[in-house]
């Protein structure tokens, strides 16, 4: 084995970004073929704000996935998220940064209640964060029927619809949140124990590392992160919404997106680069079927389709580096 | 350093630690002074991994008392030892595939800077420390998982060692090293001699043992037996003392040529991306050893042989017939049996029981060839035959000691009735007792009519079971060697100093 291959393909530039480009060449093409025009102004746009939405969800999903936990809770948090942060501004800007607190706040808890359960009780993530999302799904259906409370407007004409150019905002804070995960996964101790502990946790535990703590951080940034994307949904639709989160399917969406982007389900191997990969990639699915206009249910068999086959690639990437 | 040193630097009294009920550890007293080398022997699950377990923080004793540099010592978990500077380098390899040398290495205390972890100053001070191992081959950025076993094991230590420990843990630190791989070894557990750093040596190896202690300890069942100065233990002793048994019955008798039949499994120009033109008769009867170094092909032919990488060219037969070994089921089905090399990765399910593990094989390969409770039943005679010690047959088996796990493994085998065993290093990590009672075993298959092929790196093993023996290098067989043949004539032509060997 000479330094070379040792070296070589360390962390290789996530195979989903070559999926993306190819993706958006030939949907760029069929698209002209049927008369329209795959990237103009308003496609973007709605391309960078679908993008956004589910990209703040599964970049917090990553670092959970990454840790060997799951949380299958995102979608009631974001719903509550909306809720929590319309009520309180009720209209007004001037309980707009207490609103956004006491949002994250509110996500948080829940993150802490998921990461206790899953680290304190052992018991295991996916029955832990679907029986917590299941608990707001009740406070949810029992409180509200319909939308309720008003997004402040500044928060609406900011982060709702502002742009620079074609990117919106939204986006922007997106490509924020994604650099400050992929920083915190690759340069402090917390992302370094974070992936040890989703690598091999009694190999993490033997070396010193505080798996539960690591664990419990992890699910509070994750729900954080669907936190977030309820205050911009909010930001979106004027106000809070109870079922935004679970229709918007963010839960397993999210999910899909990390597989794609190339992190392993079991933990231990992936980032968030390649989670934004997924997230564009899903993104521009949806865009170029909108821009056909191919009907809905084709258009989740597509999506299916995509995901089986992604993870079909890199678990026979896994199988050739076990072989060598 | 003759005796006990003024101020030991670790103290057990009276350690004590039971497991479901079963007593594994009993008032065991150990002392380590600043500079010493003190070997722990012992036979398979005498409590001798517990106890550095307990030592390194791994588990918390349920009677006795620690004292570490003078003050007495609770440790919670790995970290309150590590700080204590207390480091341990496993038995099993305690790595992260995915990750880096530099990250497996400072995994737990990463060096930072302003907060953040020092990536640059964390290579160079693994750079640094893998060069006191004198391993400078080896880069620090390289992922763990693309090294070999050898290279991982260096890892290992350099990961102790950069805790700045002043008692440092090696529980069989050579079980997975080539000959010249436990020199540098050896050379490293003086240097940190010289530095007064207190080394715990647990070896199943006793000539390490001598060459290395200052004092030996002896465990025998959760007790210790004796402690003594190094100068004064014979070999012979210390055998007696673990197992109560001479050394002289160390391997089974050959076996007679009347007792070697037909060619079971014979091999013609096999050949696939690691091994070429490999030629091979196995018999009924016989103890085919293979010998050469790590990466000769070895495994390598062990694993073609049972399906697992097979061989793309080539021709196979069994008794006679031509047969395709295409996956380990067809090899299992056409009467092959497979003995791992790494028993943790590839030989057991850590958490089935010992039941599950042992009916593995039988129920994935013939669904349906008898009754479930008389299989059953016939495997919970094989798991005493072969003297399993186990709480029950459904204990966990990552419970249970290396030797014990073997021998479930042996039995999940044996269940099939194989007409052809492979070993690959069955007694990897398994103590002197356990060691005897498995080469019994294979000699009593190979009497009872099964071809047995065994990898060893031991050559005492190999050279003490093998009816003859096949060396390969570089993925071919460099030559056929007859019992009685000597150490240096395998070793001669695993590395090549005489050509193809006429034997």
């Amino acid at each position: 084995m000479s330094l070379l291959s040792l070296r070589a393909a360390r962390r290789p530039v996530p195979g989903v970004f070559v999926a993306l480009a190819i993706t958006l060449a030939v949907g760029w093409l069929i698209v002209m073929i049927d008369g329209g025009q795959l990237f103009n102004q308003s496609t973007t746009v709605s391309l960078l704000h679908v993008a956004a939405g589910l990209g703040l969800v599964a970049v917090g999903q990553t670092l959970v996935i990454l840790g060997g936990s799951l949380d299958l809770s995102v979608a009631y948090v974001i719903s509550l998220s909306t809720l929590v942060a319309a009520e309180t501004m009720n209209g007004s800007d001037g309980a707009l940064l207490p609103a956004i607190g006491l949002a994250l706040t509110v996500s948080a808890a829940v993150g802490l209640l998921n990461g206790l359960l899953v680290t304190r009780l052992r018991i295991n993530a996916f029955i832990a964060t679907l029986g917590v999302g299941l608990l707001l799904k009740g406070y949810l259906d029992n409180g509200y029927d319909g939308p309720a409370g008003t997004t402040s407007p500044t928060l609406v004409q900011t982060l709702g619809y502002q742009r620079i150019g074609p990117v919106p905002l939204s986006f922007l804070l997106l490509v924020a949140v994604t650099a400050a995960c992929w920083f915190a996964l690759a340069r402090t101790r917390f992302g370094h124990h974070l992936v040890a502990v989703g690598g091999d946790p009694e190999v993490a535990r033997l070396s010193g590392v505080r798996n539960d703590r690591v664990l419990v951080v992890a699910h509070m940034l994750c729900s954080l992160c669907a936190g977030l994307t309820g205050i911009y949904l909010a930001s979106r639709l004027g106000s809070g919404a109870p079922r935004v989160g679970t229709e918007g399917l963010y839960d397993l969406e999210s999910i899909a997106a990390v597989v794609i982007g190339g992190t392993a389900l079991a933990g231990g191997r992936g980032g968030v680069v390649g989670t934004l990969g997924g997230v564009l990639l899903l993104a521009s699915i949806d865009a170029i079927f909108n821009q056909l206009e191919v009907d809905a249910f084709f258009k989740q068999v597509i999506r299916g389709a995509i995901i089986i086959a992604a993870v079909a690639v890199y678990a026979r990437r896994a199988m050739r580096k076990a072989a060598v | 350093m003759s005796d006990r040193a003024p101020v030991p630097l670790l103290a057990l009294r009276g350690i004590g630690k039971s497991f479901y009920g079963v007593r594994v550890l009993d008032g065991v007293d150990l002392d380590v002074a600043p500079g010493e080398v003190h070997a722990v022997v012992g036979e398979n699950g005498a409590g001798k991994s517990t106890l550095m377990k307990i030592v390194s923080g791994g588990y918390v004793p349920d009677g006795g008392t620690i004292e570490f540099a003078g003050r007495s010592c609770v440790f919670g978990g790995p970290r309150d030892a590590q700080r204590a500077g207390i480091g341990i380098i496993h038995q099993e390899f305690n790595l992260l595939p995915e990750r880096t040398v530099a990250e497996n290495v400072y995994l737990g205390h990463e060096p930072k800077r302003r907060g953040l972890v020092d990536r640059r100053q964390m290579l160079s001070r693994t750079r640094d420390l893998l060069a006191t191992i004198g391993e400078t081959t080896l880069p620090a950025d390289a992922v763990v998982g693309r090294l070999g076993v050898a290279q991982q094991q260096v890892v290992e230590i350099a990961k102790a060692l950069a805790l700045d420990a002043r008692l440092l843990i090696m529980d069989e630190p050579t079980a997975a090293l080539a000959d010249h791989e436990v020199e540098l070894l050896y050379g490293l557990v003086r240097r940190l001699q010289q530095q007064g750093i207190g080394l715990l040596y647990v070896s199943h190896r006793l000539t390490e043992v001598f060459d290395l202690s200052d004092r030996i300890t002896v465990l025998k069942d959760g007790r210790r037996v004796q402690t003594m100065p190094t100068t004064e233990a014979t070999a012979e002793d210390l055998v007696r003392q673990m197992v109560g048994r001479e050394l002289s019955s160390y391997y089974p008798d050959r076996a007679a040529p009347e007792d070697i039949g037909a060619v079971r499994l014979a091999v013609r120009g096999g050949g696939n991306r690691k091994l070429r033109d490999i030629d091979l008769d196995l018999r009924a009867g016989e103890v085919l050893g293979i010998g050469g170094l790590q990466g000769s092909g070895r495994s390598a032919l062990a694993r073609a042989l049972f399906g697992v990488e097979p061989f793309t060219t080539g021709l196979v037969t069994i008794d006679g017939k031509p047969t395709r070994l295409r996956s380990p089921r067809a090899a299992t089905r056409a009467g092959i049996a497979y003995v791992t090399e790494d028993r943790k990765g590839e030989g057991i399910v850590a958490r089935q029981s010992v039941l599950d593990n042992a009916l593995l094989a039988s129920r994935a390969v013939f669904p349906v060839r008898s009754g479930r409770a008389a299989r059953t039943v016939r495997v919970r005679e094989l798991l005493a035959t072969v003297e399993v010690r186990a709480a029950g047959d459904d204990q966990e088996i990552r419970f249970l000691s290396g030797g014990n796990q073997q021998k479930v493994v042996l039995a999940r085998w044996l269940a099939l009735d194989p007409l052809i065993l492979l070993f690959d290093e069955p007694t990897r990590g398994i103590d002197v007792g356990a060691k005897s009672a498995i080469h019994d075993l294979v000699r009593q298959l190979a009497r009872a009519g099964a071809a047995v092929l065994m990898i060893s790196s031991e050559l005492p093993e190999l050279l003490g079971m093998s009816d003859r023996m096949l060396v390969m290098r570089d993925g071919r067989v460099a030559g056929e060697l007859p019992a009685g043949s000597t150490e240096e004539d395998v070793v001669a032509l695993a590395v090549g100093t005489v050509s193809e060997a006429a034997a």
